[in-house]
């Protein structure tokens, strides 16, 4: 686990230093441009299937689908970061408990 | 200006605590998910990182996906280094505050001086208060145990939603978001926790292929 740790921070901060030292034109080019703005779309929605709709190896749909939903409606109406989350936490807890 | 930094601080603080009883209950230990927030800070990432592990996957492949997420900040980077004129050592620790919320509340922001306040009282204050959250969230979820309990797994999935959400109004992102998530659920079965997700990212490359430049809205 620390050594995961440490690739990460290393690598997270080698990305943030480079960004502010790489010559602007990197971003001129068009398709690492668009290839930079999909990856953090398609990691975001990886895990969040991955989260909600997996049990170790088995694809499952338990009270965290739940959860997910009072998320998107919560988006929808703006609620607050930690309204969304808790929200979410305490709606599947009730589910379970029904 | 510096009163909106702190608002933000306070705000992605909140998200802190959250960050913090994840990470503990996933099975990291207290200073492990203090480590993270300090050495990493950079949300997503670690948040990816601990949701990996808590799915079983190996930690190494949960550093991979943290660190696929934070060429996101190399991008931001890119966008201000004009702006900040930030160089030597003044750079070196400017990097570590370099995220999605000190870059919001500084690129808008018309001279260099504007620009490096907006960064700097927003980058501090966020490192600060999510630091403390994360110490704070830890200690409470060492307290909870078992993340089912409160539904702290579900709340992992709605976090990462609140991070995906303001990309989704493009329809693009939408189709991106809808592919990749299949094809991670479709390699859930038949490969090791934590490689659908990288896996999920090959999505991006595809879509950043085959999109034609001028579709950009």
């Amino acid at each position: 686990m620390w050594l995961a740790i440490i690739v990460a921070a290393l690598g997270c901060y080698a990305l943030k230093l480079a960004g502010l030292s790489l010559p602007e034109r990197v971003l001129s080019n068009p398709l690492v441009e668009r290839i930079a703005d999909f990856i953090p779309v398609a990691l975001l929605a990886a895990l969040i299937a991955v989260q909600v709709w997996s049990d170790g190896p088995a694809l499952t749909v338990d009270a965290r689908t739940a959860g997910l939903g009072f998320a998107v409606v919560a988006l929808l109406v703006r609620a607050p970061f930690l309204v969304v989350v808790i929200g979410a936490a305490v709606v599947s807890a009730l589910v379970r408990l029904a | 200006m510096i009163r909106d930094g702190i608002a933000v601080g306070i705000a992605t603080g909140t998200y802190g605590i959250s960050f913090g009883a994840v990470a503990v209950t996933a099975g990291l230990s207290v200073l492990q998910a203090c480590a993270l927030s300090l050495l990493v800070f950079t949300g997503a990432s670690q948040f990816a990182l601990v949701g990996v592990v808590a799915a079983g996957g190996a930690p190494l492949s949960g550093a991979m996906t943290a660190i696929l997420l934070g060429t996101r900040n190399t991008l931001y980077g890119l966008r201000l280094a004009p702006l900040l004129q930030f160089s030597g050592l003044r750079r070196v620790a400017a990097a570590q505050i370099l995220i999605d919320e000190s870059t919001a509340m500084a690129v808008n922001r018309g001279s260099a001086p504007a620009a490096r306040v907006g960064f700097l009282s927003t980058g501090l204050a966020v490192f600060v208060l999510w630091n403390a959250a994360t110490l704070l969230g830890a200690l409470a979820g060492t307290a909870i145990g078992d993340p089912r309990t409160f539904g702290l797994d579900a709340a992992v999935g709605a976090a990462f939603l609140a991070l995906l959400w303001p990309r989704l109004s493009d329809r693009r992102n939408q189709v991106v978001a809808v592919c990749a998530g299949a094809v991670a659920l479709g390699l859930v079965p038949f490969t090791a926790a934590g490689v659908p997700v990288l896996a999920a990212g090959g999505v991006a490359l595809l879509a950043g292929v085959l999109t034609h430049p001028s579709e950009r809205p």
